[in-house]
């Protein structure tokens, strides 16, 4: 334990401070525990006034009838296959522009860079509607290549920006090696950087998976007539209704969509940490 | 190959000199260096992708803003027309257009300056105390940032729901719209926004914080400054560069903010009183098939959020990084 460490176990206002970091803990967290309680709860429960904090009664019936409606397992599998599909892509994509920038010297590096750069901050959701004649030129509205193409194109800049760190701190001793020993280009960049590189293709990955499972705007704007088409965000606006909405439905719809993300952030969370800090720092 | 590796070992050799050990230590040019096609070989895909579904659209944006584009004329009933300045001209004619622009921005910094500041608040808060609580207020923050915007906006709603939300009980606020007033409505959004960003900026400006070296903090604590002195003579300098990244991360989420206000709201609120010019520009273009308006908000947008990245440029630049 260091100097510091244990004068800070003596200040006195620690206790406070961890009394007031346990209720903004508990505040945070307390829209995440209504959602999934509001889902166990039966509808008797859901629709009184009464609001409470637990349920003594945990039903099935709400993700009951969000499974049995819209065919809500189709639109899961097509999130999961958009989501998927942009992740690896766009990590595989990104790992050899991200080579090409930072372990080469080329004419126009440095103005690529800087269009990478000024790309991130395109906002997307101005590009919709050009988007959405592209789409129709091409015939792919209504097709999940419209969703996972604008995606793919959208996290690209950030992903290579975030990887770049990552693939200067593999020393060039190690390049130079792996050809004098007989390597080809080809087998470097595959076997000996993809692995080195691979935790921060993790941490990149966070973002293109939260960005494309998250994305409503194209999803809303994109497919338009073939529901079999839709994804999850589509399947949960189902549940509104003008008369009366259907908490308990939409409550389930969320529950359902908010756990793989979850799952996926505390599966990379420690990866997520260190890569930003290391992103930022480069 | 072999050529590159013959010409590594050259420079390698020991010198007449005889003292090659104290040599100047020129680095050899690497053979990835010197390979004229590789490079963009390696980006050609990066590149197709943003060409096309990035630039190409921007250019489309830019042409549609200046025609005459509706219905009548994406079903091919009548030519499309060259309007130039047309619709830039209806746009800003219109007073409805200044009121979202206003209230664009105006959410936009009440969102960035909420986010910032309980970030940062929350990240000092972190170094503060033992690894219990700590990784209770992680791990809380971990889950509202995994939310999807949609859910978490349901979910806010909920919440909030006049009817069958536990926040209107606890608040004894009886039977009371959050989602019918204006500023209500707003503060509604304001929150959800709140609750799903803060999370970057703590997390980051807390790993920012562990770099900084102890004994600065403790030497600045010996001599007796305040917590907030602290903070802004020696932790925030320190952090400039983390948080000019988190800022303009902000401000570039916060002006685009879509889902939010399009669920809450349901659709940018009654009679269109809380609009932002994200789901304005959607309004016009698929709900009321003005394709050429909506296109022309989209270029407003762009070019505000260009003028940004412009201002982040420069203070990047300004640090001399080297890109």
């Amino acid at each position: 334990m260091s100097a510091r460490a244990l004068l800070r176990v003596r200040r006195p206002g620690r206790l406070a401070a961890e009394a007031v970091a346990l209720v903004i803990a508990a505040a945070v967290a307390f829209p995440l525990y209504w959602m999934v309680l509001s889902a166990f709860k039966p509808a008797g429960e859901i629709q009184s006034t009464e609001a409470r904090p637990w349920t003594l009664a945990p039903s099935f019936d709400s993700f009951r009838r969000v499974f049995e409606q819209q065919e809500f397992g189709r639109y899961f599998l097509n999130s999961l296959l958009v989501a998927g599909t942009v992740v690896i892509a766009s990590a595989l994509i990104a790992f050899l522009a991200a080579t090409a920038v930072t372990r080469f010297r080329f004419k126009f590096r440095t103005t690529l860079l800087i269009m990478f750069l000024v790309a991130q901050m395109v906002p997307v959701e101005a590009l919709t509607i050009p988007l959405f004649f592209l789409m129709r030129d091409f015939g792919q509205l209504n097709t999940l290549g419209s969703l996972i193409l604008p995606h793919l194109a959208f996290s690209l800049p950030f992903a290579i920006w975030m990887l770049r760190g990552f693939v200067k701190a593999v020393p060039e001793a190690l390049e130079e090696a792996a050809y004098i020993d007989g390597a080809s280009r080809t087998r470097f960049l595959w076997q000996i950087l993809f692995p080195l590189v691979f935790p921060g293709l993790v941490a990149t990955s966070v973002f293109s998976f939260i960005s494309t499972w998250n994305d409503f705007l194209f999803a809303k704007s994109f497919i338009i007539s073939d529901t079999s088409q839709s994804t999850l965000p589509m399947a949960l606006l189902v549940f509104f209704k003008p008369d009366e909405n259907d908490w308990g439905g939409i409550m389930a719809a969320s529950t359902v969509m908010t756990i793989p993300v979850l799952v996926f952030f505390v599966l990379v969370q420690r990866r997520l940490v260190s890569g930003l800090g290391g992103a930022v720092k480069d | 190959m072999t050529a590159d590796t013959t010409l590594h070992k050259a420079p390698a050799a020991p010198g007449a000199s005889g003292a090659p050990a104290r040599k100047p230590r020129r680095r050899p040019a690497s053979p990835a260096r010197r390979s004229g096609w590789t490079p963009w070989l390696y980006l050609l895909p990066a590149l197709v992708l943003l060409g096309g579904l990035l630039v190409y659209p921007i250019y489309q944006l830019g042409l549609i803003s200046f025609l005459e584009y509706t219905q009548a004329q994406v079903s091919g009933g009548e030519p499309t027309t060259f309007k130039g300045f047309g619709n830039y001209a209806t746009l800003f004619g219109d007073s409805q257009f200044w009121q979202v622009l206003l209230a664009t921005v105006l959410f936009a910094a009440a969102c960035v300056l909420a986010t910032l500041f309980t970030g940062c608040a929350l990240a000092v808060l972190l170094t503060r105390i033992r690894a219990l609580p700590r990784l209770a207020l992680m791990m809380a923050a971990l889950g509202a940032w995994a939310t999807p915007a949609i859910t978490g906006s349901t979910v806010w709603v909920f919440l909030f729901d006049p009817d069958f939300g536990p926040v209107n009980k606890v608040l004894g606020l009886g039977d009371f719209s959050w989602t019918y007033g204006r500023y209500s409505a707003f503060a509604l959004v304001l929150l959800e926004v709140l609750w799903c960003s803060f999370p970057f900026v703590m997390v980051t400006v807390y790993a920012g914080i562990r770099a900084i070296p102890e004994e600065v903090l403790e030497a600045a604590s010996l001599d007796g400054a305040s917590q907030w002195r602290i903070w802004r003579s020696v932790m925030a300098p320190m952090l400039r560069p983390i948080l000019i990244v988190v800022t303009i991360q902000s401000v570039i989420w916060d002006f685009k903010v879509f889902t939010q206000i399009y669920v809450m709201t349901n659709g940018g609120g009654i009679a269109g009183q809380n609009l932002v010019l994200n789901v304005y520009a959607y309004q016009k273009a698929f709900a009321s098939s003005q394709y050429s308006l909506g296109s022309a908000i989209g270029v407003v947008m762009l070019v505000i959020l260009l003028a940004v990245t412009l201002v982040y440029l420069r203070l990047v630049r300004r640090q001399g990084e080297e890109l």
